[in-house]
This record gives structure tokens, C-alpha cells and sequence, in this order.
């Protein structure tokens, strides 16, 4: 497919692998040091690592990290039950992009609300929500907005022009959730050791390069834009890598090709229309995170879900047992939480990372070895209690 | 969901509602263009331009210059790892 098979060419991996390696001197990596780590913010990118093997490719002396960009996955439990109740109204069609589906309530997911006769439909497009709505007068149809700034615009767009058309049974029950507050607080949490960042490709698509220069200037790490073929993520660890060693840290553009350097006028202007910061977002792992969502202007008042069925605010803590948030922050590895593999697989998800493919849990349990991971963990473990003991 | 897909724009649907019809990877749906027109690229202009589609939304041109740029410079890494791999394995030839 044009614009995606020539950034796929194994060869020019192979060269960019090279030229890695290459930095292992100008780095001043020593043997057996603490390897450098690198965060992809955004679930994509992680999926694009997990499906081309890129981790296995690159030097023992560079670590991935996987970021808390996945929006379902950090999506809370209160919300997800919200939608359920929703659903379950006789009047509503309720509508979802697929990833949603699956994601566990309290009680239960929007898959299991379906199944026990709920009218939930999975969408391709919001729009195609709105000309459901179009079609189906006499039902409420909600469409459920989730996402970063990748998709905050479509749906903005999409509430627009139902206000336009005066279309009054339409309404969006709005979850998104905003990049920068979110990468800060990972910068801000006392644990976290990373040297570097990926930075989301599609969300840099909307806001363009000048959001992410706190992450340079304030907080001294470099950050590169990335696409989301395996040459790109490759392009950008190098990058990331030569900025490191030599000793700069700026906002540098790999995906050119998509964004533009202000980012889209068009998008930003839609969702300043109708979307404004929330005080605070609830994440699933990461807990509370100030300004880390929006919710809809007074202006679309009528057509936010929220306000039109009274939504509550629902706070439920995630199940004591979850570690998602050490692995959100890369401080854990997704197989050293200690129900990995165990009590929460893909099948029967615990927490939020392994719901969807684009989260970390998942991504290692569909691809990895989980056998040889599950030694690995109860070897560290013995460490652990020896070093204790000692 | 977050993850795009290319698609070239065959015909304007509806100029008013930004409706366009796009091919993607052999589907052909309508998808909204509003955030890809502006005064000097109006709908008319947009028939054959390559775009990122998300959610049925065309959200970004892809810019073909920037594109070749990218794959050049991968291309020269390409050729300098030959020729490294080159100077390696004459070297290994001497050294037998
Ligand atoms: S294994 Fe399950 S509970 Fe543990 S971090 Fe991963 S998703 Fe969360």
C-alpha cells in the first residue's frame, strides 16, 4: 500500500539497527550498565514494536518503555460502568469504536451489556453515530468519545454539524483526554528514570511540535515525533539516541510526512469550539491527573450525554492486585506484575493494559514467551527475598 | 482507533457537509475533509490528494516531498551499510 510498504523494507532496518550500535561507544555505555530507557507514549507505537519485533532487534543497552498512551486502556472503571448504564436504557443505541468494547466495569463491559440485550453498536466513524441517529428518530443515540487529541477533532466535528442540522437525538458521552498534562505527570512521578521520549505521531498531527518543548527545556529530555511504520520508530530510537550522545535535547520531527509543524488549524479550532479542560481526569493506573480531560462547552450543553441523562460521577478503585500503573510509569515490567499471565490474561482482563492490543500486558502476552517470562519473574522474585534476607 | 490509514480522495460528495468519497486500501467510503480545505486548497483541489484517514476523517495530507525525503535518507543509511559490510568481509578475506 503506497505511503506504507517502503517503511517497512528490512533492509534499511537492518541499516538503522547499524547505526544504533553504532552509538553504543559515543554514549559511553560500559557492559552490564543500567540500560538506556526509551518511552513510546502512545499505544500505537507499542502495538508497531510488538508486531514487527523491534524490541528483540535492538542493543541489550536500550530498554522500551510503554507509555500510558493507549486511551482504552487507561480509560477508569466508574466510566466504563456509566456506559453500561447508559446502554441499558431502553431508549438509547448506544455507540463505540470497537476497542471499547471489551474494556471491564465493576460489573461488567459494554460487550457483556450487548449480550445480555443492551442495543450497543460498534462504530467505525462518530459520524456514522450521527446518521444513525438520523435514521433512528424515535431512539437517543450516544456515541461514546474516547482518545487523545487524535480523535478529539472527528467529534467535535461531529457534534457541530448535529447542531447544525438541528439533529436532537444525537448526543456524545465525551472521555477524551489531553497528551501533555499526562506525560508530565509521568515526568513528575518520583520514580521514573527515563532518558528519552517517542513522541505520538497523531496527536503531533493535530497540535503540532511546539506543546511537547516543556519536555526539552524544562525537564532536559530529548523527544522525537514519530511515525507509526517499523522504520519509523527505528528512525526515531535513533534520534532520540544521537541527540543523547550528543548531549542535546530538542523537539525533532521524524514524521514530517503527516505533521506539520503547527499542527492542524482546522482540528484545533474545532475542538476549542467545543470542548474545555476538565479541573481533573480520573486514569485507570495513574489515579487522578489535573487537567488531563475535557469535557463539553455550555454552547453543547444539549448535546452532551453527561448533561442530558445526568450522568454521576462514578470513582472505583481498580482491584488491589492490578500493577498498571508501575508498568504505565515503566517502573515495573508488564511480566513482573504479579498476576500476569495468571489471574489477568487477554481473555479475562484485570486491568486495563491487557484489554486492548495497543496495551503493553497485551502486547507482551500475545507476542512474548510467556513461559520463559514467568521464569524470569520468579527468578527475580528469589533475588528479591535473598537480598532481603541478607 | 488511533491509528490512521492512507486513502486518495476519487470525488466530492457533498461540498457543503465536506463530504468526500475516498479510497481506502480498496474501500471506497465517505469520509469528511473539513480539516484538510482551506481558501487555497478548496474541495475542488482535494480530488487525487493522498490523505490520513482516522475514524472517517481525512486529518492530514500527506506531503509526498517530505515522504521521499524520509525514505532518501533511509535509502543513503542502506547503501553506507553495504558499503561498511563491504569493507568488512574484504578485510576478513585478507586477514585468511
Ligand atoms: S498484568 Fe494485568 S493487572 Fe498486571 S499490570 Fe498488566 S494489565 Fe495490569
Amino acid at each position: 500500500m503506497k505511503y506504507v510498504d517502503e517503511f517497512r523494507d528490512p533492509a534499511k532496518a537492518k541499516a538503522l539497527i547499524s547505526q544504533i550500535n553504532g552509538l553504543k561507544e559515543k554514549l559511553g555505555i560500559k557492559d552490564g550498565a543500567m540500560p538506556i530507557q526509551l518511552m513510546e507514549f502512545c499505544g500505537g507505537h507499542t502495538h508497531t514494536i510488538f508486531r514487527y519485533g523491534i524490541e528483540p532487534m535492538l542493543p541489550d543497552w536500550v530498554e522500551m518503555i510503554h507509555g500510558p498512551g493507549c486511551p482504552v486502556c487507561v480509560l477508569p472503571m466508574g466510566r466504563v460502568d456509566n456506559c453500561v448504564e447508559l446502554a441499558e436504557r431502553p431508549e438509547v443505541i448506544f455507540t463505540t469504536f470497537g476497542d471499547a468494547m471489551r474494556v471491564p466495569g465493576s460489573k461488567k463491559s459494554l460487550l457483556q451489556a450487548k449480550a445480555d440485550g443492551a442495543d450497543v453498536r460498534m462504530t467505525y466513524s462518530p459520524m456514522d453515530a450521527l446518521e444513525l441517529a438520523k435514521r433512528n428518530p424515535m431512539r437517543e443515540v450516544i456515541f461514546f468519545g474516547l482518545g487523545f487529541e487524535t480523535t478529539m477533532p472527528s467529534t467535535a466535528l461531529t457534534v457541530i454539524q448535529a447542531k447544525n442540522q438541528g439533529i436532537k437525538n444525537f448526543s456524545l458521552f465525551c472521555n477524551h483526554i489531553t497528551t501533555v498534562p499526562t506525560i508530565k505527570a509521568v515526568l513528575d512521578s518520583p520514580d521514573m528514570r527515563i532518558d528519552g521520549f517517542l513522541a505520538p505521531g497523531h496527536v503531533s498531527m493535530v497540535v503540532g511540535e511546539r506543546p511537547f518543548d516543556f519536555i526539552a527545556d524544562v525537564y532536559h529530555k530529548p523527544i522525537v515525533i514519530t511515525g507509526f511504520e517499523p522504520l519509523d520508530i527505528l528512525q526515531s530510537i535513533w534520534m532520540v539516541l544521537s541527540q543523547l550522545a550528543e548531549k542535546r535535547c530538542t523537539v525533532e520531527n521524524q514524521y514530517a510526512r503527516i505533521v506539520p509543524p503547527n499542527g492542524n488549524p482546522a482540528a484545533l479550532n474545532a475542538m476549542a469550539k467545543v470542548f474545555e479542560l476538565r479541573e481533573f481526569f480520573e486514569w485507570r493506573g495513574l489515579g487522578s491527573i489535573d487537567h488531563s480531560g475535557v469535557k463539553m462547552r455550555e454552547e453543547y450543553q444539549d448535546f452532551d450525554a453527561e448533561v442530558k441523562f445526568a450522568v454521576p460521577l462514578l470513582k472505583i478503585a481498580d482491584p488491589k492486585s492490578c500493577q498498571c500503573g508501575e508498568v504505565v510509569k515503566g517502573v515495573l515490567r508488564p511480566w513482573e506484575c504479579k498476576i500476569f499471565g495468571g489471574a489477568c490474561t487477554p481473555e479475562t482482563p484485570m486491568g486495563a493494559l491487557m484489554v486492548s492490543s495497543e496495551g503493553a500486558c497485551a502486547a507482551y502476552y500475545s507476542f512474548g514467551d510467556i513461559p520463559q517470562l514467568l521464569a524470569k519473574r520468579e527468578q527475580q522474585i528469589k533475588i528479591n527475598i535473598k537480598d532481603k534476607s541478607a | 482507533m488511533c491509528l490512521g490509514i492512507p486513502g486518495q480522495i476519487i470525488e466530492i460528495i457533498d461540498e457543503k457537509l465536506m463530504q468526500a468519497k475516498v479510497d481506502v486500501a480498496g474501500i471506497k467510503r465517505p469520509v469528511n475533509i473539513e480539516c484538510i480545505v482551506d481558501e487555497q486548497h478548496p474541495p475542488q483541489k482535494c480530488i487525487g490528494d493522498w490523505v490520513l484517514v482516522h475514524v472517517g476523517f481525512a486529518m492530514s495530507r500527506i506531503d509526498a516531498d517530505e515522504a521521499q525525503r524520509t525514505l532518501d535518507l533511509l535509502q543513503e543509511l542502506e547503501e553506507y551499510q553495504e558499503e561498511v559490510e563491504a569493507i568488512k568481509s574484504s578485510q576478513k578475506e585478507l586477514e585468511t
